[in-house]
């Protein structure tokens, strides 16, 4: 992974400097709250319900073992002892104090971390997928051009305040997993014609509480051309989004306005001034930064493994969790493994200080000393021995990691919600996990087999409840907390946005929602299809029929 | 003590303000807004300068003035003498139209100073429009930042190529220019310096 130089390193603790100054100012009554604002969240520090919450920067997802064991501590010395994986790949501190935030950054930058532009009208941590660099069908490495992108981005001095935040995601494999089409600008990169590295630009996609998905920019774009035509799409972002109503202000609504011809032709007028200017990428750049993102010492190994198929054949359990956590892997006799933060009964994407430990030490023994997070807020060890899968099992089963649901119904992508967050209109973890506990069936779950469910407490969408197989939000209603659930939305190369089944649900309703809407698929299903095949070949009549049936689940005229 | 910090070959100091910012009248237009509407983005909710505001503001007769661009365009005639003498500056608002600027003017060059008014802190289009006067318009008198300047707002100022600010009056300049030198190594190229990290200096991987 990407190793700081002094450059690097100088900056991030110019930073700490910077924010403790700011912090001292605002505690000394020299900045107003309104000023202190934007301040501290290009610093990731939101003041919450019942403590600020810290955002910590995971770049692209990636961490290394001794980066992890400084989070577990931090999270034991200024936190209650754990943290929560976001789905944009980060980490947030629930109960961090205010004033200790510049000594958590001071730590943070002993391991070459920050808080920088994780939250804010700014450009933030630029996300790709989870399985970049292992994947089998992987045709870029896509971390190389997100760590330049991440320099790039961080600090930019025209557009450190944006109308309104500013997603970036990369993806560099056939099967999209960085939902490219869901970000302010979406990089998928592909080998044109000629066999050069190119980019396919995606703009104006998000969720929130407009969803739209992204369009096509650029169809072909020079990878050398990265940063520069990035400056061209936020500059016009930057001078024309609406700054007068926040909820009109993402780059979504300017493309939406102006329709993507127009926006692409000033876009162009722009780079025709941008393009070959001094950010343009250097091959030599490309090679410095791809030295840190080249392949492991990989021994070489046979395909199959005796004493891990072996393992298989005489353990369910191991099998079943092979079957959901283990994935393939572009080197022979090596898999990627994803350790469930999602066991049933507790907040999706939680981690206590000891699990995190517990994670480390894997990483270092099994795979490298390295680890990823997911969007879907889970952990991977990304390089491990098919014959060391077994010891892994064991060990992340005893620390309630190996969870099989990867995929699964209850592997819930879910919001801090009510519970934590100010912005939200309803609580979302005790929603996962009633659900969780109603499908607390190992069986019966691996029967249903690929689905996500996707919770937000509000329309802000953190949750990404809009591309769900099944999306539930959280919604108010004169003051009282509604579910309103959708279902036919999906992420990946055919993402799509879920359709709303009807009026909203109380909370004690929602797991049995959830069942009818199993109990239709189960019912309806062709041997191959899975939910979401099932819910777009139907529509949603046959699941709202069903759901609905009994009148008085429904209450009439709570609507969202 | 003044609150202009300028810019100077590189070096940061308090200086004199030589210049006068002449105001708009208020305006007696109730505000347009259009709400929910996405037709004229550029203009949601921004004020517009009323032919009565032009005709009522008040020109001082001699010193060094900077003026609003809707009155530097509608009373050029008024200013043309004043201009040979470099007594002339032309301030724009964040939401004004730089084209309308440049167009006013033969070379722009022609004026010693020009200044973008920020309302709020926030709004951060003022980066992108010095960035544009400098690297698109070729704009390399002095650039100063009015408004709702605040120290922190200074190193970005600085990098989007503005070379004097003019602190709001309620907080300290002084304290205020130590923020410039935040960051010593900027990984990106801007106005200040187009040359980004990559190219300044040999990264060894």
């Amino acid at each position: 992974m990407y190793k700081y130089d002094e450059i690097d390193q100088t900056l991030v603790d110019e930073r700490v400097a910077q924010y403790r100054d700011q912090t001292r100012r605002y505690l000394a009554g020299e900045l107003s709250e309104e000023e202190f604002r934007p301040l501290r969240l290009q610093n990731g520090l939101y003041i919450q319900r019942q403590a600020p919450m810290l955002r910590i920067a995971v770049p692209y997802g990636m961490l290394s073992s001794k980066q992890l064991r400084k989070l577990a501590d931090i999270t034991g010395k200024y936190d209650k002892g754990y943290g929560h994986f976001s789905t944009r790949q980060n980490l947030q501190l629930n109960w961090p104090k205010l004033e200790d935030v510049p000594e958590i950054l001071a730590e943070l930058a002993t391991v070459e971390m920050h808080a920088i532009q994780t939250s804010g009208n700014c450009i933030r941590n630029i996300t790709t997928d989870q399985f970049a660099g292992v994947a089998p069908d992987e045709i870029i490495d896509p971390r190389v051009m997100a760590e330049i992108m991440r320099q790039w981005s961080t600090f930019h001095p025209e557009f450190a305040l944006l109308p309104r935040k500013f997603k970036i995601a990369v993806s560099g494999t056939t099967d999209d997993r960085a939902v490219v089409q869901m970000h302010d600008i979406g990089m998928e990169f592909y080998k044109d014609n000629n066999d050069k590295v190119a980019i396919k630009v995606w703009v104006g996609g998000g969720l929130g509480r407009t969803p739209i998905l992204g369009a096509v920019i650029r169809e072909h774009l020079e990878w050398q051309h990265a940063l520069t035509y990035c400056e061209a799409i936020i500059r016009v972002y930057n001078l024309h989004g609406r700054r007068d109503n926040s909820y009109k202000a993402r780059i979504k609504i300017l493309v939406k306005a102006l329709g993507i011809e127009e926006f692409k032709r000033q876009v162009e007028e722009e780079w025709s001034h941008l393009k070959d200017a001094p950010n343009t990428i250097p091959e030599g750049e490309l090679e410095r930064v791809s030295k840190h993102f080249e392949a492991m010492p990989y021994e070489v190994l046979p395909a199959h493994d005796a004493s891990f198929d072996g393992a298989i054949a005489s353990n369910p359990a191991f099998a079943a969790w092979v079957k959901r956590n283990v994935h393939a892997h572009k080197t022979a006799g090596y898999r990627a493994v994803t350790l469930s933060l999602k066991p049933h009964g507790t907040a999706p994407g939680d981690a206590t200080a000891e699990q995190m430990h517990v994670v480390a030490d894997l990483a270092d023994q099994y795979s490298f000393g390295e680890l990823r997070v997911s969007h879907e807020q889970n952990l991977i060890l990304a390089d491990i021995k098919l014959s060391d899968l077994f010891a892994v099992w064991e060990k992340a089963r005893a620390n309630g990691l190996a969870t099989p649901n990867i995929g699964l119904l209850t592997d819930i992508i879910c919001c801090p919600g009510g519970d934590f967050c100010s912005l939200a209109n309803a609580k979302s973890i005790p929603i996962a996990t009633a659900i969780q506990m109603q499908f607390d069936n190992l069986d019966y779950l691996h029967d249903i087999g690929d689905i996500e469910l996707n919770i937000s407490g509000c329309m802000n969408a953190c949750g990404h409840h809009h591309i769900g197989h099944i999306g539930i939000l959280g919604v108010d209603k004169d003051g009282s907390e509604w579910y309103q659930v959708s279902i036919g939305g999906s992420q990946g190369n055919d993402a799509s946005l879920g359709s709303v089944i009807g009026p909203s649900f109380s909370a004690e309703e929602m797991p049995s929602v959830v069942q009818k809407l199993i109990d239709v698929y189960i019912q309806e299903r062709t041997p191959e299809e899975r939910f979401i095949d099932t819910a777009r070949r139907l529509g949603v009549a046959p699941f709202k029929a069903h759901v609905y049936a009994d009148k008085s689940t429904a209450k009439p005229g709570v609507t969202a | 003590m003044s609150n202009l910090i300028t810019l100077n070959n590189g070096i940061a100091s308090i200086t004199e303000n030589e210049w006068t910012v002449v105001k708009l009248p208020v305006s007696q237009v109730e505000e347009r807004k259009q709400a929910g509407k996405v037709v004229l983005f550029k203009l949601t909710g921004e004020k517009t300068v009323s032919a009565e505001q032009i005709a009522n503001t008040e020109i001082p007769s001699n010193g060094k003035i900077i003026v609003p661009l809707s009155v530097f365009i509608a009373r050029k005639a008024e200013l043309q003498g004043r201009m040979t003498t470099n007594e002339i500056g032309v301030w724009v608002d964040t939401h004004e139209i730089l084209e309308d600027l440049v167009a006013s003017v033969s070379d722009l060059n022609s004026l010693p100073i020009i200044a973008v008014h920020v309302e709020r802190f926030a709004d951060g289009r003022i980066f992108s429009l010095g960035t544009l006067l400098r690297s698109r318009y070729g704009f390399k008198n002095e650039l100063r930042a009015i408004g709702d300047v605040l120290r922190d707002q200074l190193y970005f100022f600085k990098r989007s190529g503005f070379t004097s600010y003019l602190v709001r009056a309620d907080r300290s300049a002084t304290e205020a220019l130590a923020s410039l030198s935040d960051f010593t190594n900027p990984y990106q190229g801007a106005v200040d310096e187009p040359r980004p990290v990559f190219k300044r200096y040999n990264r060894i991987a």
